[in-house]
């Protein structure tokens, strides 16, 4: 195999982009700097969440409050949101290398990907309303209030993550996919695949560890 | 460029199959030692991730990109690690 070396995380644009490929590393590979900043403060909301577990303080526990379906059913939404948002990438990675290519297509799995988000949003503020219809509110025990803050942290991510997509939709309709909005979608990218990572963490060790 | 569309795709794949292990273990209540299937299970889609979405490897990267992955697991087992044995510990004493 000789494949030109990856020059950063996530889809990389290819030599047929000439300079948009090159101007990719930095910005990119900074970018995937920041993104494991963002882990280190995700795994000390996990450990916080870790050591209050069993401090419910005679409130509900994971059992009372977790609902199983809803939470498969934002995974689904996420994991396919992450193949969607793949394929917006690999359409710009195909079909943009020159101009006068149609944004349909990449314009579509974007617009896709955010509309998933939303399914996903819209399960999870359904979730923590029954909790607090339940008087399951952060203020009720050590253990809600790790819980309100670690899934919390998540759905604002998610929510700049949709923000975000529809301000680079915005921003091709405007100026065309050049080199500003393909980088700008480039770490938009990894952004959005390292949610879904999170998320792999969230629903494994707090729903499903929750619910054995 | 298809190879990297069939990246995508196994990837996705492979995730639908680890999302799935646990969420069906965990539903109809099995009996099998859960803790270590759900770690073992989020550990490999974490990896399926990294390596078809983010296309994360061993070899091919120009900079070190997944060492920087790495090096940050280690950190934040660490802290992650440290943290819960000292407020683990400190509950114990209280």
């Amino acid at each position: 195999m000789n494949s030109p070396p990856k020059l950063h995380p996530g889809l990389n644009l290819g030599p047929a982009h000439g300079d948009d490929h090159e101007a990719a590393e930095n910005s990119i590979f900074g970018f995937w700097v920041f993104m494991m900043s963002d882990l280190v403060t995700f795994g000390m909301f996990f450990a916080l969440y870790a050591t209050a577990l069993h401090a419910t303080a005679g409130g509900p526990g994971p059992k009372d409050l977790f609902d199983l379906s809803s939470v498969a059913w934002q995974t689904g939404f996420l994991l396919v949101s992450s193949l969607t948002s793949g394929l917006a990438l690999l359409h710009v990675k195909t079909h943009h290398h020159r101009s006068g290519a149609a944004i349909g297509p990449m314009l579509f799995w974007l617009l896709a990907t955010v509309a998933l988000g939303g399914l996903f949003l819209w399960r999870e503020i359904g979730d923590f309303q029954a909790m607090a219809a339940q008087g399951a509110l952060p203020t009720r025990s050590n253990w809600l209030s790790s819980l309100w803050a670690l899934v919390g942290l998540h759905g604002l991510h998610v929510s700049i993550g949709m923000l975000w997509a529809l301000v680079i939709a915005l921003g091709v309709l405007l100026r065309g996919v050049d080199q500003r909005w393909k980088l700008t979608l480039l770490r938009w990218g990894v952004f959005w695949h390292f949610l879904d990572i999170v998320w792999i963490a969230i629903f494994s060790f707090v729903y499903l560890g929750g619910l054995r | 460029m298809g190879s990297e569309l069939k990246s995508y795709l196994t990837g996705f794949a492979l995730a639908v199959l680890l999302t799935a292990i646990p969420f069906v273990l965990v539903a109809t209540r099995s009996d099998l030692p859960l803790g270590w299937i759900l770690s073992l299970c989020a550990i490999a889609q974490a990896i399926v991730h990294l390596r078809y979405f983010l296309h994360l490897r061993w070899r091919g990267q120009k900079r070190e990109d997944l060492q920087l992955v790495l090096f940050t697991v280690l950190v934040l087992f660490f802290l992650i690690g440290g943290t819960i044995w000292v407020l683990g510990d400190l509950a114990t004493r209280m």
